[in-house]
């Protein structure tokens, strides 16, 4: 267990060296550059500037520049928010993306695997369907639509929440990123939670639980949760990438100030230094989040071993 | 026979399972009587789809959603079919035990064997958790596990598919229970295993005085273990007697063909016998006898008339409107 664990981690520095190279260069390939603006400054301080950001020299200069400074764990400077470093700015921006994800992700869980269970110990029932319906909806409607139309609810119509803002994660500006955020896990979650928990129910063990006279709900809870929470378990790596990135637009919508901000502004603004940053950000906690759910699946399945 | 005994411990009544399927409902069982004494072995046999597995599960409450039960079974004179989960959940493991065809996916494979084997015990006979663990290394030991201590530690996975059987078996035994269906058993595992849960199952049966309903197509098995047999074919009671009246002198075509169908090994033959055909599609049975289109002695009534079950001689019961007088197949 440990020596995989360590595995993990060494396996992730080729990972993420191939993720900040790819990144990089791809980036300065792209048309224009963070200088580039409708008035243009007088080419000495157009040398300086490019001068302060090494952007005077070569290409493969100026990856090496950046590599070194990323191993002493320094992100650069904004070109945009020139007095700050991204180190600053990402520490700012995270806790916010953090919170909304921990209850976006606390919330699709519980609430998709509940639904999921009760639709599946009531297969075809109205609650099944109810339940499926709802799911098919909720994956159906993108964040961006349900984000406007909570704004719409919540905060115009009656005025039960603010509308916006953040106010350092007090719960009422909480609630509606969550909602935005986490509807169409909870969707996802119950649909998969059903599947494999009617698959379950049907396998030859439960069978034999039965057999041995086991009331039904120590079938459920002992029995037949653990296996079908399998599925749901590999579903949370992708799911948590998309929670993640799922802040770009949550962020827009209810000017919560994550990282997702920083992310379409520094790229609408070629702000390099900042869209590797949070770039790298994600890509370690990706990495990061698949190797927590690889370690999960040995605690759930006694098959695994590593 | 033993239909005459009073301390039968299960009387089948004119079961009938139904399945409603899309197609319409097809009968699995079909009116099947039978009764089993304390300490006795019946045997259940059949081609694959002939209901036998079905009876099982109607007899432990365990049939699909869309199965449909009639008839009446009484066990110790109570009438198990029409019980609700709660009142069969008492019955189940504590009076009426169940052993599964396959043992590689019967046992859950997230939990560990020791706990499987407790939770029984802990149930049913309220025991603690140190009490059951003892009992259960104790019945594991019964079985001939080997290092049974160590492996109450262990998952079904680091077993093999004989070891899983024997922990199956034990699983089954663990609150004494008066009747124990085996669902072919020995049928996923390899010969020589096969011979030595069967020998187990003989020395239990003889150690706990169980009844067994043992359900197989292995006709090697009922011989080896079983007092009584019913040979069944799609989903009806072809004969039923004593095993040493059914096998030595079988009088019914269908059970003549099965027997024939055991490979010898001092009859030199180039090709096995078979039953030519399959058996017939239970949402279109044909009119008459189910058995006719593979019977070599079919004749007009047979296609008209479904043989009624009747007993010949007293004990001996078959359904045939052209009985044979088998002598000695064995």
């Amino acid at each position: 267990m440990f020596r995989f664990i360590i595995k993990r981690l060494l396996e992730a520095i080729p990972t993420l060296l191939a993720l900040v190279t790819l990144s990089f260069f791809l980036m300065h390939f792209a048309p224009g550059s963070p200088f580039t603006s409708e008035r243009g400054v007088p080419a000495a301080v157009m040398a300086n500037l490019q001068a302060k950001y090494h952007m005077n020299e070569s290409l493969m200069n100026q990856y090496f520049y950046y590599l070194w400074d990323l191993l002493h764990g320094n992100l650069g400077y904004s070109f945009r928010f020139t007095d700050f470093t991204i180190n600053q700015l990402v520490a700012q921006s995270f806790p916010v993306s953090a919170e909304i994800g921990f209850w976006s992700f606390l919330v699709a869980i519980t609430f998709g695997v509940l639904c999921g269970v009760f639709a599946a110990l009531r297969q075809n029932s109205w609650l099944d369907y109810a339940v499926m319906s709802f799911a098919n909806v909720g994956m159906v409607l993108p964040n961006f639509v349900i984000a406007p139309l909570c704004i719409l609810f919540f905060s115009i119509q009656h005025h039960w929440l603010p509308a916006g803002g953040w106010n350092g994660g007090a719960w009422p500006f909480l609630i509606m990123p969550v909602i935005a955020m986490s509807t169409s896990y909870i969707a996802q979650i119950a649909r998969i939670t059903r599947g494999s928990m009617i698959e379950t129910m049907h396998s030859n063990f439960i069978r034999t639980a039965r057999a041995k006279g086991l009331p039904k709900s120590r079938i459920i809870i002992r029995h037949a949760l653990r296996p079908a929470m399998l599925p749901v378990v590999s579903y949370l790596g992708p799911a948590f990438v998309g929670i993640v990135t799922g802040s770009v637009v949550v962020d827009q919508f209810f000017g919560t100030g994550g990282i997702g901000q920083h992310f379409v502004n520094g790229a609408i603004n070629r702000d390099y230094s900042m869209v590797m940053g949070i770039t790298i950000l994600i890509g370690t906690l990706t990495i990061l989040f698949n190797a927590i759910v690889d370690i999960l699946y040995v605690f759930i399945d006694p098959k695994i071993r590593y | 026979m033993n239909s005459l005994k009073t301390d039968n411990i299960l009387e089948v009544d004119n079961l009938r399972v139904n399945f409603k399927t899309p197609d319409g409902l097809v009968t699995a069982v079909n009116d099947l009587n039978f009764d089993l004494a304390q300490g006795e072995t019946l045997g259940i046999v059949g081609e694959s789809g002939s209901g036998k597995s079905q009876t099982a599960f109607a007899l432990m409450g365990l049939l699909a959603g869309n199965g449909i039960i009639e008839g009446e079974a009484r066990f110790e004179g109570q009438n198990i079919l029409t019980l609700n989960e709660r009142a069969m959940n008492k019955i189940r493991s504590e009076k009426i035990a169940m052993i599964f065809q396959d043992p590689m996916t019967s046992l859950n494979p997230y939990m560990k064997v020791g706990k499987q084997l407790m939770e029984v015990l802990i149930l049913h006979k309220g025991m603690n958790k140190a009490d059951a663990f003892e009992a259960s290394v104790k019945m594991l030991d019964a079985v001939k596990m080997p290092e049974a201590r160590k492996r109450m530690n262990m998952y079904p996975h680091e077993f093999s598919g004989g070891m899983r059987q024997r922990v199956m078996i034990a699983m089954a035994l663990l609150c004494q229970p008066k009747l124990l269906i085996a669902d072919e058993p020995t049928t996923a595992l390899d010969v020589t295993v096969q011979a030595q849960i069967l020998t187990l199952l003989n020395e239990l049966k003889a150690e706990f005085n169980t009844s067994i309903i043992m359900i197989t197509h292995d006709l090697g098995v009922v011989a080896g273990l079983c007092d009584k047999v019913l040979v069944m074919y799609a989903g009806r009671t072809m004969e039923y007697g004593l095993t040493e009246d059914v096998f030595y002198r079988p009088t019914h075509p269908y059970t003549q063909g099965l027997l024939e169908a055991i490979p010898r090994l001092d009859a030199n033959d180039e090709v096995l016998a078979t039953i030519a055909g399959n058996p017939p599609n239970l949402l279109n049975l044909p009119v008459g006898c189910p058995f006719q289109e593979r019977c070599q002695f079919v004749e007009d009534r047979c296609r008209k008339e479904a043989p009624v079950l009747e007993e010949y001689q007293p004990g001996k019961l078959r359904a045939c409107h052209k009985p044979i007088n088998g002598e000695a197949m064995l």
